[in-house]
């Protein structure tokens, strides 16, 4: 084995705060050796930034390394000063981060980002600098670079400007790149397309790279070692084969049963135990007061026929000057009772906007949505009253859903006050006991949400969901904020609710796999169409529109995950 | 933290105290001693008639051959001291002081209150409605702006002193005052409040709350406004400084409270008379007592704004 060109030795990252000291990170050791992936995974809060902050030099203070030492090409660098680790960082070491929007300036050209940092680290002429520029371009597969060089990132789509952020950071040939959740924000077909970038630079250069993430789909596709840390700690350390094949630590093992598998459908999600308190959602209880499910008349709960929205691109006082960017471009699907129905599509797609019309929190430009043989876009006062107790939403964004200044009891009462459903001296009751339902402990009605986690405040977002008890529930991304392990939670909830209860639900994701654990039928949307629906089994093993094969292609293969 | 939900919710003094808004304050010495200074004056110019030794404005306590009477010095023809000295009519520059801000800080708060009530209610209106609302309201707002607010305020004063008849000239001096500098002043409420406005809109929470079929109104005011009311609370604090400042202004300029019901600006005016002739402290207690308000009351301003953005350090 070669000797490894970055290596940490019981790093411990210390926060003193004035309720005594937070140590993010504590006592993690690794190493990057030449041209190998590093994956470092774990929830959210787990500290794997840190130490790739504290790796580069970038902890912010009063963040600070207590104990510890990192090694890089022989030389110790954690103890430099600022000026040295400066040095270092960018010339030795690059960076990608996770947003390509804000790592890049959006005043300069790309050419003049490249050329500028190419001077700083390697002393290049002009000339040079730019040669080599047009260099790194074509190396990250950018087409046409003499053009792209002149052109402001704004030009650039987000897929193509983290191959320049890649490209910055390859400038100056860096032994190691730490690369932050470096394909968090893209979408699944571009994800795959820099994911493969990395891979090739890494062999090709014999670059060193960590690889921050909390997706066990990137983990596996790219990375030959993993280390598992968990609430600050490495849990686990070893091959991506090993790991994810015979995970031998309860936490690495519990967090894999978590990830949806994409090749074959589950009765329920696992669920994850460790750490946490393990909390129990009661929904049998629940179906015992919930109304008896109407059937609609024909069996399809929901139509949507053409439904279409544009959106003004460029205003102008003259209606014929306007121009607009068509969203939703004739979609067309029915949802029957009982079912959960699901639409998948990337960012941009139109999915999120046809949720949002049917709810009738945007207008529609052309179209219908029936609900139960109504068309809800053209609803009176009494029938807009009827059509809220029907129809409830579970957001994408946990911390936005909620209001920041109710407390949780209000916030899950409102409806039920709204609707005048309970006389008032009952609403406390209820909420409370729609509280103890989702698995919230019993003093939650006080709180405000900004004292719970997010799985838990997307349990405070059902209970306000289910208030109305509603025939049809709208779940909008609801766990693509939340960590795989909380995500299975969520999931059980929502699978359990719609068996016991018999509720009709649109479910919203850009994630396959869990598309094909929680859904009866699905439809593709691209670019505002709606390319394809079909049963979930039939779209997995033989789909026919090429969008869809393509999405299918770029699931990640997981084969290796132990069960 | 997952286990803060099992411990038992504090009460609300504990959670005050133990409050990162509290922490920022006790480690702040210019907050501390501004919130002192200030608490100071307010208490002082509240239970003036207890405080001040006497009362200026019955004419039986008073005695002209106290006139012009120097700080700490007494008097030659009645023997009499004041920490302050007197003023021409034999006042006691002291009382007249904090009656004096009494009046400025009435006229300060009920002015920031008015333009916090207006802008506040125009801004969430704009910012939630928006269209045509927030078109009109706003280019409104705009064109207030290119006036110097203390012009505006003026060409309120002027006007209402017009229309209302003279003998009720003196009583009504207060509230016309009240009303021009917080007409001058609710803009900068109403561009806050509009941009916060935007912000809370797009939240999802406003979405669930439609969904649940609010109505607009209950939604601006339920679950927009308690969310827009930090930074509202910041520029109330550092406008009351400024309308305090904006009031001793009108009234130096002889357009504000009348002489019968002094305020610090119109001690300034009737003080500055004096200042050549060598009768100082006339003017020189009254500025302070000013600049003392108006300095802390600001200070506190500043250290809110940052201690709520923590952004900003």
């Amino acid at each position: 084995m070669t000797e490894p060109i970055l290596s940490i030795r019981n790093l411990t990252v210390e926060i003193p705060t004035r309720h005594g000291i937070f140590k993010p990170v504590e006592n993690v050791s690794y190493d990057i050796r030449p041209g190998e992936i590093r994956g470092v995974v774990g929830e959210s809060g787990a500290g794997k930034s840190m130490t790739g902050n504290a790796v580069i030099g970038l902890l912010d203070p009063p963040a600070h390394i207590s104990q510890g030492e990192i090694w890089l090409n022989g030389r110790r660098i954690d103890a430099l000063d600022p000026e040295e680790k400066r040095r270092i960082r960018g010339k030795e070491i690059g960076m990608i981060f996770q947003d390509p929007l804000t790592s890049l300036n959006p005043l300069f050209t790309i050419g003049e980002q490249l050329v500028e940092t190419i001077q700083l680290h390697l002393g290049f002429t002009q000339a040079q600098a730019k040669a080599r520029a047009l260099e790194l371009l074509e190396a990250v597969s950018i087409p046409n670079p003499p053009e792209r060089f002149n052109q402001y990132p704004h030009q650039f789509s987000g897929g193509m400007r983290q191959r320049v952020v890649i490209a910055l950071a390859l400038c100056s040939e860096p032994s190691v790149i730490v690369a932050d959740e470096p394909t968090t924000a893209l979408d699944v077909s571009i994800q795959a397309q820099v994911l493969d970038l990395i891979k090739k630079l890494a062999r090709e250069r014999q670059i060193g790279v960590i690889l921050v993430t909390h997706d066990m789909g990137v983990i596996a596709d790219t990375t030959e070692q993993v280390t598992v840390m968990y609430s600050g700690k490495v849990v686990e350390s070893g091959t991506t084969d090993q790991i994810l094949g015979a995970p031998t630590h309860e936490y690495t093992k519990s967090l894999i049963s978590a990830v949806p598998r994409p090749h074959e459908k589950q009765y329920r999600f696992p669920q994850v135990s460790y750490g946490g308190r393990e909390t129990v959602f009661k929904v049998e209880d629940l179906a015992r007061n919930w109304p008896k499910t109407q059937a609609s008349s024909s069996g399809k709960i929901l139509s949507v026929q053409g439904l279409t929205k544009r959106f003004v691109e460029k205003s102008s006082i003259i209606p014929s000057r306007q121009t607009y960017f068509t969203a939703v471009d004739e979609v067309s699907f029915d949802i029957h009772d009982g079912e959960v129905f699901g639409i998948v599509g990337e960012s941009g797609s139109g999915k999120s906007t046809v949720a949002r019309m049917i709810a009738t929190l945007l207008p529609v430009d052309g179209g219908k949505v029936m609900f139960d043989g109504k068309d809800v876009t053209r609803l009176d006062r009494e029938g807009q009253a009827w059509y809220r107790r029907q129809i409830q939403m579970i957001f994408q964004d946990p911390f936005s859903s909620l209001n920041p200044r109710m407390k949780v009891g209000d916030i899950v009462a409102e409806p039920l006050l709204h609707h005048k459903i309970l006389p008032r001296n009952q609403v406390e009751a209820r909420v409370r006991e729609l509280l103890d339902k989702v698995g919230l402990a019993s003093d939650a009605y006080r709180k405000y949400p900004h004292e719970f986690s997010g799985g838990q405040r997307q349990r405070i977002s059902i209970a306000r969901a289910l208030a109305t008890q509603p025939r049809f529930l709208i779940c909008d991304e609801p766990t693509s904020a939340l960590d795989v392990s909380i995500q299975a939670q969520i999931l059980n909830i929502l699978k359990d609710l719609q068996e016991h209860l018999g509720l009709t639900m649109l479910f919203i994701s850009h994630d396959l796999p869990v598309v094909r654990q929680m859904c009866d039928r699905v439809g593709v949307m691209q670019r505002g169409k709606m390319v394809e629906v079909q049963e979930t089994e039939a779209l997995f093993s033989a789909p026919e529109h090429p969008y869809t094969r393509e999405l299918l292609n770029l699931m990640p293969r997981l084969a290796q995950l132990s069960d | 933290m997952s286990d803060q939900t099992m411990t038992k919710s504090p009460s609300r003094l504990r959670r005050a105290l133990d409050s990162d808004l509290y922490y920022a304050f006790r480690t702040s010495p210019v907050a501390m001693i501004s919130a002192f200074v200030s608490i100071l004056l307010i208490l002082a110019a509240v239970f003036a008639p207890l405080v001040a030794t006497t009362n200026p404005f019955d004419p039986s306590s008073l005695n002209l051959m106290n006139g012009f009477t120097p700080p700490m010095t007494d008097n030659a023809f009645t023997g009499d001291s004041f920490i302050m000295g007197t003023d021409d009519q034999g006042r006691d520059v002291f009382s007249t002081i904090l009656y004096g801000m009494r009046i400025s800080l009435f006229v300060g708060v009920a002015a920031v209150l008015f333009a916090l009530v207006l802008g506040v209610i125009l801004g969430l209106l704009a910012g939630y409605a928006g269209g045509w609302t927030d078109t009109i309201i706003m280019r409104a707002a705009d064109v207030q702006l290119t006036f110097p607010s203390i012009l505006v305020a003026m060409l309120v004063f002027g006007i209402a002193k017009g229309i209302t008849p003279v003998e009720y000239r003196d009583q009504m001096a207060i509230w016309v005052l009240i009303l021009a500098i917080g007409l001058s002043d609710w803009v900068q409420f109403a561009r806050v409040v509009r941009g916060a406005t935007l912000v809370e809109k797009s939240k999802d929470y406003v979405a669930a709350a439609r969904l649940i079929g609010r109505p607009p109104l209950a939604i601006m005011l339920r679950h927009i406004l308690p969310n827009v009311l930090s930074p509202v609370l910041v520029i109330a604090t550092i406008s009351l400084a400024l309308a305090i400042i904006a009031e001793a202004t009108l009234s130096f300029l002889g357009v504000g409270a009348p002489p019968t019901q002094p305020s610090l600006g119109t001690l300034i005016r009737i003080g500055q008379q004096f200042l050549f002739s060598g009768e100082w402290w006339i003017l020189f207690f009254p500025a302070c007592t000013l600049l003392a308000l108006a300095l802390s009351v600001n200070l506190m301003g500043d250290w809110l704004r940052d201690a709520l953005n923590p952004r900003l350090k």
